[in-house]
């Protein structure tokens, strides 16, 4: 394959996922008072969906989860989001890394 | 105050696991200190501006941009430490020799050891934004002076013994497997981390999972357990890989020594044509 075509393969590529996301389903999660809200957030299972977080504090935070690898640093009055699965039934803990006593949650994927 | 100590404890230890590896692989190398030295300084410098732009990486590239920026600081590590393994592979014999004559310092070409430098400063930055942005939060927050003023030093003081630990612990290999080892400890760290770069990817979707769990293993080792993360930093183990990070590990392993192999081979061909010695394992042990 010439460096081209690959180029061309890789652009494909990126372009097929971002076209993918726009159908993707949504789900909110918002930080406030150092606290996920709501601390239960139902997903299904075996669907890749995008997680959107507000951080509603005037302080940083950290949104992560080791148990569906997912970290990313939300700045007061900001939105991030990240992509998450497809994951199969269960359900995976989430946390404020900069937050550890109080912001606390869990995805329940069913 | 032990929140703040745990967190600062947990960032710097990234950081001084990756350092510590950097100062071991560049041991007897004249300037060394003064490189390492300067990778900590311009790393803590980059963390303050990386933290003060946080909100401008976030925006960028359509709110990915703090997932690009992550990866394309691991993957520039990669590079330089794929640089410096393969430099290592031609002159580690001469380096291993050099030392084994008691008291000889050896002149390290600058290239390699300014890539060593950048690798110390990409570590720090990276997880000395976090520690700024966090320590901002909770001086706003409120968080009182004691807390901070103990915590800090608490979690700085542990992250760094952690890694002299680590280092004296290197010292204790013989000189004639040293830089083996250290070789093999970079290349290994070098596909963890880029495996962590394309879990980054991944989470931004700019780069498809290829099987999002592709194994589970947290009930043997966790992520969060100390012994977990110590491994992620040092070798990119995860407790739930995605297929495409297990790619990402296993192409810069290869690519490295293979690099290695080659780079070794010419310059054994080129020194002693009779010799047959390919690997970098072969070239210690006869430099020895």
């Amino acid at each position: 394959m010439t460096m081209r075509k690959r180029i061309c393969l890789c652009l494909l590529l990126v372009a097929s996922t971002a076209a993918w996301s726009a159908d993707m389903p949504e789900f909110h999660l918002i930080i406030k008072d150092h606290r996920f809200e709501p601390t239960q957030l139902k997903v299904p299972a075996n669907t890749k969906f995008k997680l959107l977080v507000k951080n509603a504090d005037s302080t940083p935070s950290e949104f992560e989860s080791h148990e569906f690898n997912r970290e990313k640093i939300v700045l007061p009055n900001r939105t991030i989001s990240v992509f998450i699965g497809p994951l199969d039934k269960g359900s995976y803990k989430f946390f404020d890394d900069f937050h550890q006593d109080t912001g606390n949650g869990v995805l329940i994927v069913e | 105050m032990l929140g703040v100590a745990l967190l600062v404890f947990r960032e710097v230890l990234e950081a001084a696991l990756i350092v510590t590896i950097v100062a071991a692989a560049t041991r007897g190398v004249v300037g060394r200190a003064r490189f390492i030295g300067g990778g900590i300084g311009l790393g803590v410098i980059g963390a303050i501006l990386v933290a003060l732009f946080a909100g401008v990486i976030e925006e960028a590239v359509g709110g990915s941009g703090q997932e690009l920026f992550n990866a394309c600081v691991l993957l520039a590590a990669v590079l330089m430490i794929g640089w410096h393994v393969i430099w290592m592979s031609s002159h580690g014999r001469e380096l291993v020799q050099q030392m084994q004559s008691v008291g000889h310092a050896v002149k390290a070409g600058s290239s390699s050891l300014a890539m060593l430098l950048a690798v110390v400063a990409l570590a720090v930055l990276r997880e000395g934004s976090e520690i700024v942005l966090f320590l901002y939060g909770m001086a706003a927050g409120g968080a009182g002076r004691v807390d901070l003023l103990l915590g800090v030093p608490l979690g700085l003081a542990g992250g760094t013994a952690v890694g002299f630990a680590l280092y004296f612990g290197l010292l204790r290999i013989p000189m004639r497997y040293f830089f083996n080892a250290t070789n093999w400890m970079l290349v290994v760290l070098a596909s963890g981390l880029a495996a962590t770069a394309a879990g980054f990817l991944i989470q931004a979707d700019l780069l498809p999972a290829w099987g999002n769990q592709f194994w589970d293993s947290s009930w043997l080792l966790a992520n969060g357990s100390l012994l977990g993360q110590t491994l992620h930093i040092l070798t990119g183990y995860e407790a739930r890989p995605a297929g495409m990070q297990l790619v990402f590990w296993l192409a810069t392993f290869v690519i490295l020594v293979t690099g290695m192999r080659l780079m070794a081979a010419r310059m054994s061909a080129q020194h002693k044509p009779a010799r047959t010695a390919a690997s970098v394992t072969v070239t210690a042990a006869h430099g020895a």
